[in-house]
């Protein structure tokens, strides 16, 4: 039987990974999938708390964890193509319009 | 014993495969270390028992989303944004401590919480039978609340990535809204390949 905290260490390693890849990268694209990244983590890390207490509850979390990545990812790719529409350049540096 | 080295090889290459995520150039690459990375987390949901959850990763994540994101990648011309010289280079360059400390003390919250009682795991046959007696009693209202929400995203992506000149014709009703809110990715191709 593997340990708890060795799921719980992986999961923290790749969120860690990802919130880099979000700090670092300047292609939306890429970042979005860091985000991505990221919420598997969490997702890894909410099964193996519910493997502890044997009930299923842990993965209807991340169902509905999935359903709202699926939103998410149908958005935020429509406002990147629609930001590149008019922009015709993709980097995150320049997308500062909305800055105070 | 044989479990545990299974987990270490997943967990390299799920690692591995982040890693070269975040630091490789070529953004296609990136989108198939995903994939990668997506199948690993699905293999350790199995070991984990959930099989349901292991099933709905490879089909939403790994079939649905990253085919989105490919087609994505593919509209807006890939390798066309990141080629010059960095000029935040030393701002970025603090993620490396930052992400270091963020790591560390996530290590520690996990090493300092789980004194874990002997996991008594659901027997994995009875998995999705478990997991859909859930979904439709106690989170019944959360569930339908994920469709509507499902159904606004559609709508919402529909409304952005409409063109601009085409912008003549009414909103349709709900089963041609899904079908063109589906097809949205090629529908918006044409348009930024002919720049």
């Amino acid at each position: 039987m593997i340990p708890e905290s060795w799921y719980l260490a992986l999961s923290a390693v790749l969120f860690t990974i990802g919130v880099v890849g979000v700090v670092i990268r300047r292609n939306p694209l890429v970042i979005f999938m860091s985000i991505e990244l990221a919420l598997n983590a969490a997702n890894l890390a909410l099964v193996a708390f519910g493997q502890r207490t044997g009930s299923p509850d842990g993965q209807a979390l991340v169902f509905f964890v999935m359903a709202v990545a699926a939103a998410e990812v149908a958005v935020g790719l429509a406002i990147i193509v629609a930001i590149f529409r008019v922009r015709q350049r993709l980097s995150v540096d320049e997308l500062s319009m909305m800055r105070w | 014993m044989m479990a545990r080295a299974a987990f270490l090889v997943i967990a390299g290459i799920a690692v591995a495969a982040a890693l070269a995520l975040v630091l490789r150039r070529n953004t296609v690459h990136g989108a198939l270390f995903l994939v990668v990375n997506l199948g690993c987390v699905a293999a350790l949901y199995l070991m984990l028992g959930a099989i349901f959850l292991a099933a709905a990763q490879i089909i939403v994540y790994a079939g649905a989303i990253m085919v989105l994101f490919v087609f994505a990648i593919m509209v807006l011309i890939p390798g066309k944004e990141e080629t010059g010289p960095d000029p935040r280079r030393t701002w970025r360059l603090l993620a490396a401590p930052l992400g270091g400390a963020l790591l560390l003390e996530l290590i520690l919250l996990v090493v300092g919480r789980t004194a874990a009682p002997a996991p008594t795991g659901a027997a994995p046959s009875d998995n999705v039978a478990a997991i859909g007696r859930l979904l439709f009693t106690d989170y019944l209202l959360p569930f339908e609340l994920t469709s509507v929400l499902l159904l606004a995203a559609m709508v919402g992506v529909l409304l952005l990535a409409r063109s601009r000149e085409g912008s003549a014709e009414p909103q349709g009703a709900g089963p041609e809204a899904s079908v063109r809110g589906s097809a949205k990715p090629q529908g918006s191709e044409p348009e930024a390949s002919l720049r």
